[in-house]
């Protein structure tokens, strides 16, 4: 496990880079898509990193009340996202940071970004950012739960809450649909649109006051600390379509010491991606935004599918 | 000189600097800044050697004071040794920011408090050491009573008075149950002394009576449900290095005397023990974390976070049982090993947190979290100092609360394989609430922080507020300190508390621990879970520096202010901010059967229109009152017997005597 190779050093620093390469691209993917699928005319692919171009050359604008939390927050959420993507095997298991959080851990990282994002909504002292911190807190302690239990599911499976090794488990079982794993599939795939601030939850692109939760929360945030809080958003994207990926369709991820695997393992998870970022814009086009007030009873059904997911682990496959 | 005695010179030296402080109560000067100190340094010491004593062997002492032939037995043991660091070193850090918080604090009288404070203090080590119920009871009520002293201070407020006679009610109360549970284990052999209840074989039955009474007496102080009433009620009354004392370490002693009797004295372990503690510890987080995000004062808010911690050390005690029951002992080796990781966690945070809300209130005279507001500008090493806190609270790496949340959830996990299977299936559905409880603590401690250190100032007044002083600064930091080292370097720490883990249940998991390195949290084997805090915080800072370095040198670091955007709107003054009762809405809202609300919402005609919620107990109106009620009509009913007139009381007494001889005839 802790065995240093080259590879795995290579492929850990890769990892990252194409994490933070392809995050963006995954935003402007699933924007596309979303545009096509309503009709409307798309933005260019490339147009996230425009943005991210020009939000870095502008000033930053800071309002008189922010204090060192506000200006420390975006580089410390961007940590955790880099963070987040270099423990979650997207290319190959052999990750060396992975022993620093298992998915646990990864939950918690989750968290730590969570918080500083929320605090840093209330430093300034609006009323839109306090507001925004409010709910995204809400969704945070309705969906972490959920989270926790779905991973437990997994982790019962493999006998292992290290990230890797669930998904080198997951990866050489014979391809039988377990109930347990698609109730935590789909509990996932609830708690991951509420936790990327997607369309049932919430609309990434509004600017309606009343409805936006993630928005409320960086509206204070200009030049590089607006990129860099986009820039997190879009690799918490791609982190949690990682994970659910690794985990539910964990094939064509290379294992530690094969470099042929991993040089395969590169355009298996664009294919991943480009079909999961299709479905994401799918799901955003066929749904509507709901209350807030909803959004209590759609991440408690993804908790009890969790639940239920565990619950049929534990009584129907223990002998599987 | 062997460790015991060390320790008990320093309880000896605790009491003569408490007597120091009565001999000159109006000289501020000695007793804050020489006093107080001197306590800390003493603590220091005492927390030295309880780390020092770890892993050694048992030492016993016998104290002859007392009663004639019944003197006090004292055993420092490897459990006595983990919560005497506690003790030592957690105490050290309040007693130096005492230092600095009574310097400032005119109008008490601080020789006195002085005294009180340092008889708590000893009365807590001499706690941790007695190895017979004579001395056990002894110290456990010297502890209750100068506590009370402590949380009545400011005796001239009738809310105090009463917060202070509800505390010492609920002590008594549970201290009986403790003195009852004591009188169980000797087995009628008349012997009081732990090895004598050790030696004793109960039957299930007796065993399980003995565990119940010590459940609910140790309960009764730590907060558990139902018998937390006074908790949040005493925590904010008393000043806050002994609101600290009492959440960081004094309820840490109950926990000890829970671990003491139920792994050590009674000898034996039923599972449903193990179901019942669980249950309560569920029922105690989940209630605790509840009511602290919809509190409005910022003691009471960390008063209900810590029912929720002690809650959560109830679920680690009671899985602990369970596993022990069914010979499990890795597993419960790694439970008990969270338990006691949460005791040293929790000591930390919370009096760091505790400590920072007195120097909020020494700054502004206010402890309404709607009335604060933007001290992170007034108060930066305060509200720095806190964040630590808080994050370590909301159970987020890479902190202290998020070791023993990642061990206790590892418990849960590797749990399958119970015998009972309706016991595999309970076990999950725990850890979900011990999950939703661990994320409403997240809630709980940004509004926490959020309201008082963040935004726009709230009064006006608040313009005026100063920082901590030095010697405050420095127990701050030091608290910190601990905090960040428990986070940070675990396995160090397991590898000290095992030698307690070894003592109750016979495993640990030393070798498993030291197997994977300093660096690595791997407690059953670093293919099935690991955690590296070291590595984790490396990358985040390495991230957050490299990042901040690119962009600087990529593009620019301009900065220009303004003022702030909100939409574009145009008034933005501080009302416009949630207020504490606004962040909490949607957790009233979605659990609203579980709080007992009296809302009023103005109607349209108001000229003056006020919106007011208060959000009070369930237990207070379904439990207490009518246990009040009964106890009043019980009280009225005897009232009648006492006619006044000296005849009747002579009868009472002639029928008294003749019913006893003829019920005690030989």
């Amino acid at each position: 496990m802790m065995s240093l190779s080259w590879t795995g050093v290579f492929g850990q620093l890769f990892a990252i880079v194409l994490a933070l390469a392809l995050a963006p691209l995954l935003t402007g993917w699933v924007n596309q898509c979303r545009a096509w699928l309503q009709n409307r005319k798309a933005p260019p692919l490339l147009q996230p990193y425009r943005m991210l171009h020009k939000l870095f050359h502008k000033d930053v604008v800071l309002a008189h009340g922010a204090s060192a939390l506000f200006r420390f927050a975006p580089f410390i959420i961007f940590g955790c996202m880099v963070l987040a993507c270099a423990i979650i095997p997207s290319l190959s298991t052999d990750l060396p940071f992975a022993p620093a959080a298992d998915a646990l851990a990864l939950v918690g990282v989750f968290g730590l970004a969570r918080i500083f994002i929320a605090l840093a909504g209330m430093d300034v002292g609006t009323s839109f950012g306090t507001l925004g911190g409010r709910r995204e807190m809400l969704i945070g302690f309705l969906a972490e739960p959920a989270l926790l239990m779905v991973i437990f599911t997994m982790a019962m499976i493999a006998q292992s809450t290290s990230v890797t090794t669930i998904v080198e488990t997951l990866a050489h079982r014979e391809l039988v649909i377990y109930p347990s794993i698609a109730f935590a599939g789909l509990a996932f795939t609830m708690v991951s649109f509420a936790e990327n601030a997607r369309v049932p939850v919430d609309n990434p692109a509004t600017h309606l006051e009343l409805t936006m939760i993630h928005e409320a929360m960086i509206l204070e945030y200009s030049g590089r600390h607006l990129a860099l809080l986009e820039w997190a958003a879009s690799l918490k994207l791609y982190a949690y379509s990682c994970l659910g990926l690794a985990l539910f369709f964990p094939w064509g991820i290379a294992e530690r010491d094969n470099l042929l695997a991993m040089i395969a393992a590169l355009p298996v998870l664009i294919l991943k991606l480009t079909i999961g970022g299709a479905v994401v814009a799918l799901i955003e086009t066929i749904n509507a935004k709901m209350r807030i007030f909803r959004a209590p009873e759609f991440l408690g059904t993804a908790f009890l599918l969790a639940v239920l997911g565990l619950l049929v682990r534990l009584l129907l496959e223990s002998r599987v | 000189m062997l460790a015991i005695d060390a320790l008990l010179i320093a309880a000896c030296l605790w009491l003569a600097i408490g007597l120091a402080g009565l001999a000159a109560p109006r000289n501020m000067r000695f007793v804050a800044k020489t006093l107080f100190p001197l306590g800390a340094l003493v603590g220091l010491a005492a927390g030295f050697v309880g780390l020092g004593s770890l892993g050694g062997p048992a030492q016993t002492a016998e104290l002859v004071i007392g009663l004639p032939g019944l003197p006090f037995h004292l055993r420092l043991d490897n459990l006595a040794a983990v919560f005497l660091l506690l003790l030592g070193l957690v105490s050290a850090g309040i007693s130096l920011y005492a230092a600095g918080y009574f310097s400032h604090d005119h109008g008490i009288n601080l020789g006195a408090l002085c005294l009180e404070y340092h008889v708590f203090l000893a009365s807590m080590l001499m706690v941790l050491l007695a190895d017979d119920a004579y001395a056990f009871m002894v110290a456990w009520e010297t502890m209750a009573l100068s506590s009370f002293l402590l949380v009545t201070t400011d005796h001239k407020h009738e809310a105090i008075r009463r917060a202070g006679f509800l505390y010492l009610l609920v002590a008594h109360v549970g201290a009986i149950a403790i003195l009852l549970s004591f009188g169980v284990m000797t087995g009628g052999a008349g012997d009081y002394t732990f090895a004598g209840m050790r030696a004793q074989h109960l039957s299930p039955f007796w065993a399980s009576i003995a565990f119940l009474l010590a459940l609910f007496g140790f309960g009764a102080k730590a907060g558990l449900l139902p018998v937390h009433v006074w908790l949040p009620e005493a925590h904010p009354a008393a000043p806050s290095p002994v609101s600290a004392l009492m959440s960081g370490v004094m309820l840490k002693t109950a926990i000890y005397g829970l671990l003491r009797v139920g792994f050590d004295l009674v000898g034996m372990t039923q599972w449903w023990w193990g179901v019942v503690a669980l249950g309560v510890g569920l029922a105690t987080a989940m209630f605790g974390v509840l009511y602290a995000t919809v509190q409005s004062d910022m003691k009471r808010l960390l008063a209900y976070s810590s029912i929720e911690n002690i809650g959560l050390l109830a679920v680690g005690i009671g899985l602990t049982l369970l596993f022990h029951s069914y010979k499990m002992e890795a597993l419960a080796a790694l439970s008990l090993t969270a338990v006691l990781f949460h005791c040293l966690a929790h000591a930390g945070f919370k009096s760091l947190l505790f400590l920072c809300t007195g120097s909020v209130l020494h700054a502004t005279k206010e402890r309404s979290l709607g009335k604060l507001g933007g001290l992170i500008h007034r108060m930066p090493w305060v509200a720095w100092l806190a964040l630590a806190g808080v994050i370590a609270g909301a159970g987020l790496p890479p902190l202290s609360g998020f070791v023993s949340e990642w061990l206790l959830l590892q418990a849960f996990l590797f749990s399958p394989g119970l015998p009972h299977s309706w016991l595999n299936m309970i076990v999950p559905v725990a850890a979900a609430a011990v999950a939703l409880t661990a994320a409403l603590a997240g809630f709980a401690l940004v509004k926490f922080y959020g309201i008082i250190f963040l935004g726009q100032m709230r009064e006006p007044g608040l313009k005026d507020a100063h920082d901590a002083g030095p010697l405050e600064k420095v127990g701050l930091v030091w608290l910190m300190g601990l905090t960040l080292a428990l986070g940070v370097l675990p396995s160090t720490i397991i590898l000290k508390l095992d030698a307690a883990t070894r003592q109750l249940l016979g495993k640990g998991l030393a070798e498993r621990v030291t197997e994977s390195g300093w660096w690595l949290l791997a407690p059953i084997s670093p293919e099935r879970a690991s955690y590296a805090p070291v590595l984790f915080l490396a990358t985040i800072v390495a991230t957050l520096l490299l990042g901040r370095w690119l962009v600087r040198t990529l593009y620019h670091g301009r900065v220009r202010r303004s003022p702030a955007w909100d939409c574009g709107y145009h008034f933005q003054g501080p009302r416009a901010q949630d207020t504490a009762e606004g962040f909490s809405q949607p957790i009233r809202r979605i659990f609203e059967p579980m709080f007992r609300m009296t809302r009023h919402f103005p109607s349209i005609r108001d000229r003056q229109p006020i919106y007011t919620v208060k959000v009070e107990d369930h237990f207070w109106y379904w439990l207490y009152l009518p246990i009040a009620r009964l106890a009043n009509a019980v009280s009225a009913l005897i009232t009648r017997l006492q006619g006044g007139r000296i005849a009747f009381y002579l009868m009472y007494s002639f029928v008294t005597l003749i019913l006893l001889l003829l019920v005690a005839r030989p």
